[in-house]
């Protein structure tokens, strides 16, 4: 008797269970995303590039690829801004800030010139051609060779001259401003005890 | 109205607004310009919009035509041209803080920074979010699915990394509080809180960021702790009373209380629940710190400063104003921080000898703009007026030379690098006659 009496309880609690979830006050609001929808829209590459999609390209073949659809606003030698784009390549013995050479995952390129590039025309480029521009950028950054082939592993495992420039560096530690010691809205601020 | 209209044209103005009034409505409605009766048919002719020669707009309000604050440039984006005039290409602008009263700013004031991509024309029946990732169920949003959802109203100040920081037109002394403070803007928001639809969605064991993202050409994108979003992050409609204006994101924002104003993705069309920050461009090679002396002579960057600091500016009399006789004059600011609310703001008339606590006028409401005034009497001497703010935390406002002691840099340093995310005490400078300058060197 015990156990069946066990089971009334087992049975009801399911059923209560499955009916909280039918008679969710919100049901109805919203409608499941497909599949299809989802890889259709989402343009997010993580640094661990598990995103990426599949295709590859090298700077020789990203080299007319820029000619044609990036150095309108970049301008030619890319080391000096164009009428629309910033320079994306230090002069020697230049500041690096905002070059490509000073960004600290090559992941980060690929999204970028795939998300927002090329300006008027954003989301036209094709796989192989991102691919392309990427290497063609980290080659005139001098960061891989003219023939390196660029693809969702090589970008990927692409170790950025300046990755360990960012502070903290650790990607787990980012998030807790907390931890980070901020302070006054700077990270890491001054101690607590020791302001004013 | 102009004054020297007769006093007939004036009566029979003032009769056709009041009708313009009691028949705005059916006005409104009658797509064919119907005509309401004979003397009132021209007035309301050509509405929406101020039919000519009116002051005023019956249908969609404006301003009186003496009242002429509006946004200027943002910093380095304007020039002016041969002419004189100010070129203004479709970049941002600044918030005329210093003609702001109250605590918020007008939708149509709010600075905004479009990154160089133009707010697109979004129709809200064709808007969609998606929210996807580590989620049990991922979901498609319509617009009238999120009007649905439980709604919260929340006063929230926007500011932008850049708002206060040491670029050159910032130091000039003729810089106005427009110049040094106008990236910010205060607004009270309505929305839904993203934790409700991230509950609606299941979000997964593990998961710890969200990477937001705008549906404008650059698809501009954003990670954000999970926590910080689960905390009291919203995704907007509202705007002081009204839709979302397009300069700030139409018809969906997120909101980020408290955190640069980056992070407030516009034009939200998607939301990916993910376990690690995606490292997008503007958290990576823009919006860091970068110091090249002293401590940080490594050139290393900090970066995901998120919070904003305990900050506060004078409004009135601020830079570019002047002032009168000598007597009583309100000292009037803003203070806010993105660590909370504003516990007490002190103001020093002396150049910063003694400083004595200003009035909290309320709402005093965390991190959100509030309003202190300060009784001064002017004796005609030249002084300095500074104002510092104190947050909920304990966080005392820094001074410019405290700023540089964070970054173990020189004042000079700071005026000769562009160092973000600056939340320095503002000194105005009060001459003999009158005038007010930017003091911050």
């Amino acid at each position: 008797m015990r156990s069946s009496n066990l089971l009334v309880v087992v049975v009801a609690l399911a059923a209560c269970a499955a009916a909280t979830a039918q008679t969710s006050p919100y049901q109805n609001i919203g409608r499941p995303a497909t599949a299809e929808e989802i890889q259709a829209w989402d343009i997010s590459v993580s640094p661990a590039g598990k995103e990426l999609p599949p295709g590859k390209g090298t700077a020789k073949e990203g080299a007319p690829i820029y000619a044609a659809k990036c150095a309108v606003c970049h301008g030619r030698t890319m080391e000096e801004a164009g009428p629309l784009g910033p320079a994306l390549v230090a002069k020697k013995g230049g500041n690096l800030r905002g070059t490509i050479a000073a960004w600290p995952y090559a992941t980060t390129i690929w999204d970028f010139i795939n998300r927002a590039m090329p300006r008027f025309n954003e989301g036209t480029l094709k796989a192989d051609q991102v691919y392309a521009l990427t290497a063609f950028l980290l080659y005139r950054s001098g960061i891989i060779k003219e023939d390196d082939v660029m693809d969702a592993k090589s970008v990927t495992e692409l170790q950025m001259p300046y990755r360990n420039a960012y502070v903290p560096s650790d990607l787990a530690e980012i998030g807790n401003i907390k931890k980070r010691g901020c302070y006054l809205g700077h990270c890491p601020g001054p101690n607590p005890t020791a302001a004013h | 109205m102009n004054p020297k209209q007769s006093g007939r044209r004036r009566f029979l103005k003032d009769g056709v607004a009041l009708a313009g009034l009691a028949a705005g409505a059916l006005a409104i409605r009658s797509a064919s310009g119907q005509t309401l009766g004979s003397a009132n048919d021209q007035a309301l002719e050509g509405t929406p919009g101020i039919s000519e020669g009116q002051h005023f707009d019956a249908v969609y309000g404006v301003r009186s035509r003496y009242e002429t604050a509006g946004r200027i440039g943002g910093i380095g984006a304007y020039s002016t041209g041969p002419d004189g005039k100010v070129i203004r290409p479709y970049i941002g602008g600044l918030t005329p803080v210093q003609n702001l009263i109250g605590i918020i700013t007008p939708s149509a004031l709010h600075y905004h920074n479009t990154h160089g991509y133009p707010p697109p024309d979004i129709d809200p029946q064709q808007h969609r979010l998606l929210i996807h990732g580590m989620v049990d169920r991922p979901m498609i949003f319509t617009m009238d699915d999120i009007y649905r959802l439980p709604s919260v109203t929340r006063t929230h100040f926007l500011e932008c990394n850049a708002n206060g920081n040491t670029t050159p037109p910032r130091l000039a002394p003729g810089a106005t509080a427009q110049i040094t403070h106008g990236l910010m803007a205060c607004s009270i928001w309505t929305g839904v809180r993203v934790s409700h639809i991230l509950e609606m969605v299941g979000v997964q064991k593990g998961a710890s960021w969200i990477v937001a993202e705008g549906a404008e050409g650059a698809h501009h994108s954003k990670s954000i702790p999970l926590e910080k979003i689960m905390d009291d992050s919203l995704i907007v409609y509202g705007q002081n009373g009204e839709a979302v204006r397009p300069e700030q994101g139409y018809p969906l924002r997120l909101l980020v209380p408290g955190y640069e104003a980056i992070n407030s993705i516009k034009f939200l069309r998607r939301i990916k629940v993910v376990d690690g920050p995606y490292l997008q461009q503007r958290e990576t090679n823009a919006y860091q710190t970068v110091v090249q002396a002293g401590k940080y002579a490594d050139g290393k960057a900090r970066w995901f400063q998120f919070e904003l600091g305990p900050n506060s500016v004078i409004t009135r009399p601020s830079g570019g104003q002047r002032i009168g006789t000598q007597g009583f004059y309100e000292i009037t600011g803003l203070a806010w921080s993105g660590a909370g609310a504003i516990r007490r703001v002190e103001v020093s008339t002396d150049s910063g000898r003694t400083w004595k606590a200003a009035e909290l006028q309320g709402p005093v409401l965390p991190k959100a703009h509030t309003r202190f005034t300060y009784s001064w009497k002017w004796g005609g001497e030249e002084t300095v007026l500074l104002s510092r703010s104190t947050d909920e935390r304990g966080q005392i406002q820094p001074s410019l030379a405290e700023v540089g002691k964070i970054w173990d840099v020189t004042v000079d340093y700071l005026k000769k690098s562009t160092v973000g995310h600056t939340n320095a005490i503002q000194p105005w400078k009060v001459a003999a006659d009158g005038r007010i300058y930017n003091a911050i060197v």
